[in-house]
């Protein structure tokens, strides 16, 4: 059976089963249904209580013997550990092909819960079911409207999938995701990994048509030889981007060799990652913007970047953050620099970066990022400053002498404009291939939300990273990765 | 168990990497000889299976200019033979110069299996802690990935009147500590330190094969 088949009944499920349904807003078989429904999932939702009363104004079922066969895919799990492994039999029998098991009290918890997880394992496997869990937050897939978690948020559809070791992080993950639009595919939680590991959920987005590229959070690995040559092969076809935690110290019994005591586990991971192609980040906003950029920009062809930016302070910045971490600021070429002259005013730095030097007028900034993107020795583009002139707009916009004094009008001009460099960075990205970022702590600092270059950009599907710092850092794993391919003959 | 250094290294020329010449003696007479056949100066060390920790036992010598300091070498060091180590012979050696040392490595993770190694600073990498790891078996664009990763990768490049290190060289000596990992999953660790650069070539000077 393909991936796509085998996952089918656990992301695009006909029906849902939900176990332990309660009446109690605080507990989690009560936000399993409400989040279902909120959340406008269009299949039929099966509740399971033992009383079969009412919850949320539908009628439930007293055990999963009452519910029809053949209308269900996937059964999500919220009872106790002692009647799981029954249901899952029952639940197999119905026709279900995937379970979620959210309970925990399983190998988390010592040799019983270990026996049990074992059971509930033998279980799924005996009714052919692929089994997520136990001990897990939920899962979302947004192509199937299907919100299957007791937890926020419900993330914006889009073109990344994660999986995690932990709950809350996905969480924080789709926080992200909710707030700059750069959305999700599908996003689990995948609890203690009984029979789905990991590396089993990478491979389904590396199949899968939906995903741009995949995220990870793990803290271990069950099987680090299977982990590593599943990884290497779904990173040779899409993305990955990992994020790792903690993990155990290291144990005694390598410590003989020298080789052996400086084999860290952090060290090896490192190296794995390095190998792999996957993009190792050290914070989730790290690893979200590096995931948000490889699912809303092209990859580059090399690593000389050309930093475009309102004024010079920015593009210092900019350019020892592109020096730190690997990449290329192009000497600007003599050609380019003879078209970027006839449009600037002459105090314009006449280097990489481009600093306009606020000599920028109508035109000239959807010109010139058209000419610096398209010319063939730039890879990548950092756009630093969107936003600048609506920010003093403001300024005149809530003053005492608005719109008289012609405010008005040049208040309104600086906000069209700004959503015009917004879209030409995005056309111009598109037109010739290449990485565009801009970069504007507006989009953090901006909490009344009134500066249309946010907005803007956002509109068009991208990122406005917060900072020139970010920017350089997502653009890094972009370069870093394409590097990787190339290297490699992909 | 730890293979002899002899042993050891016999090893990692089966498997293509480029050691430092050398002759097991089994007396003064037979390691004069030895010296001779390899040319001055030479080192002499104690060797055995099971030996470690010759440097602090006093069991190397370097830099032996000629056949009396030889001779004497070997008698002494065939005296601090300890209860045990009666087969231990004399590893005759032609002395490698370089002013580039690096430490390569194989280990056994016990989450990913075999795993290699490179460092900088041979006897001082635990110090420096420039290193780089990866899985094996890896392939040649992996091992010259893994050499870029260190920091100081610029020493690699020619330097203060050294040339440059042949880094497919280094790269081909990482992909067989890969294999041996792989294809001997007896051997536990192999420790190749120092790896000596000589002009432009990495010679391993030191090595320890650990099996099970």
């Amino acid at each position: 059976m393909s991936t796509i088949e085998r996952f089918r009944p656990l992301f695009f499920p006909r029906g849902v089963v939900i176990s332990g349904v309660s009446v109690h807003p605080g507990k989690w078989g009560f936000l399993f249904l409400h989040h279902l429904v909120r959340f406008g999932y269009e299949g039929k939702v099966f509740p399971i209580r033992r009383d079969g009363a009412e919850v949320l104004e539908r009628r439930s079922y007293r055990s999963i013997e009452e519910i029809p066969s053949g209308e269900a895919d996937l059964l999500l799990v919220c009872t106790p550990t002692a009647i799981n492994e029954g249901l899952l039999r029952a639940a197999g029998r119905k026709g279900v092909r995937a379970a979620f098991v959210a309970a925990g009290g399983y190998g988390e918890t010592g040799e019983e819960g270990g026996r049990l997880e074992r059971a509930l394992v033998a279980a799924a496997d005996e009714s052919g079911m692929v089994l997520a869990g136990p001990n897990g937050q939920g899962l979302v897939s947004t192509g199937a409207k299907l919100c299957a978690q007791m937890a926020a948020p419900y993330p914006p559809p889009g073109r990344i999938s994660a999986v995690s070791q932990s709950g809350n992080l996905l969480s924080s993950f789709g926080h992200y995701a909710t707030m700059t639009g750069v959305g999700i595919s599908k996003a689990i939680s995948c609890g203690n990994s009984a029979q789905l590991g990991i590396d089993d959920y990478l491979e389904y987005f590396a199949d899968d048509p939906d995903t741009a590229v995949s995220f990870a959070y793990l803290e271990g690995v069950r099987d680090g030889r299977r982990f590593f040559e599943r990884v290497l092969r779904c990173s040779r076809r899409k993305p990955v981007v990992v994020l790792k935690g903690g993990g155990t110290p290291r144990g005694q019994s390598a410590a003989s060799s020298h080789t052996g005591s400086l084999a860290s586990d952090d060290r090896v991971f490192d190296g794995l990652c390095r190998q792999t192609g996957m993009r190792r980040a050290e914070t989730l906003e790290e690893a979200y913007e590096a995931a948000a950029t490889f699912a809303t920009q092209p990859l580059p062809r090399g690593k000389r970047v050309l930093i475009f930016t309102a004024a010079g302070g920015w593009g210092v910045l900019c350019a020892d953050a592109c020096v730190r971490a690997g990449l290329e600021v192009v000497a600007l070429p003599p050609d380019l620099r003879a078209e970027v002259d006839a449009l600037l005013p002459s105090r314009w730095s006449r280097g990489n970066p481009v600093d306009m030097a606020a000599g920028e007028s109508r035109e000239t900034i959807p010109t010139l990022l058209d000419l610096v993107t398209r010319h063939p020795d730039v890879d990548a583009v950092l756009y630093l400053g969107i936003g600048i002139q609506a920010a003093n707009a403001e300024v005149l916009r809530s003053g005492p002498f608005y719109p008289r004094h012609g405010l008005g009008r040049i208040v309104a001009f600086h906000q069209r404009q700004e959503a015009r460099y917004a879209e030409a960075a995005k056309e111009v990205s598109e037109r010739y291939g290449k990485p565009v970022l801009c970069a504007s702590e507006l989009v953090v600092t901006d909490r009344a939300g009134r500066n249309p270059a946010p907005r803007a950009v956002a509109a068009g599907g991208r990122i406005l990273y917060p900072s020139a710092h970010r920017a350089v850092r997502a653009l890094a794993h972009l370069v870093g990765y394409a590097g990787w391919r190339r290297r490699r003959g992909l | 168990m730890f293979l002899s250094e002899f042993d050891s290294k016999r090893l990692l020329r089966e498997y293509g990497i480029g050691t430092v010449e050398e002759a097991l003696a089994r007396e003064a007479d037979e390691a004069a000889r030895r010296a001779g056949e390899l040319g001055y100066p030479v080192a002499v060390k104690l060797c055995a299976a099971g030996l470690a920790h010759k440097t602090e036992r006093g069991l190397v010598r370097l830099g032996l200019a000629d056949e009396p300091a030889v001779r004497a070498a070997a008698a002494d060091l065939l005296g601090r033979r300890e209860p045990g180590e009666g087969d231990a012979r004399l590893l005759v050696q032609r002395m490698v110069g370089g002013r580039r040392e690096l430490i390569l490595g194989l280990t056994r993770d016990r989450q990913f299996g075999p795993c290699v190694m490179v460092g900088f600073g041979g006897i001082l990498a635990e110090a420096v802690g420039d290193i780089a790891f990866r899985v094996a078996p890896l392939s040649r664009t992996d091992a010259l990935e893994m050499l870029s990763d260190l920091q100081t990768a610029h020493l690699l490049d020619a330097f203060r009147g050294e040339p440059a290190v042949d880094r497919e060289a280094l790269a081909a000596a990482l992909v067989a500590l890969g294999r041996i990992g792989v294809e001997h999953p007896e051997v536990r660790s192999i420790d190749v330190n120092p790896m000596i650069v000589c002009g432009d070539r990495p010679v391993a000077v030191d090595a320890l094969v650990e099996r099970e």
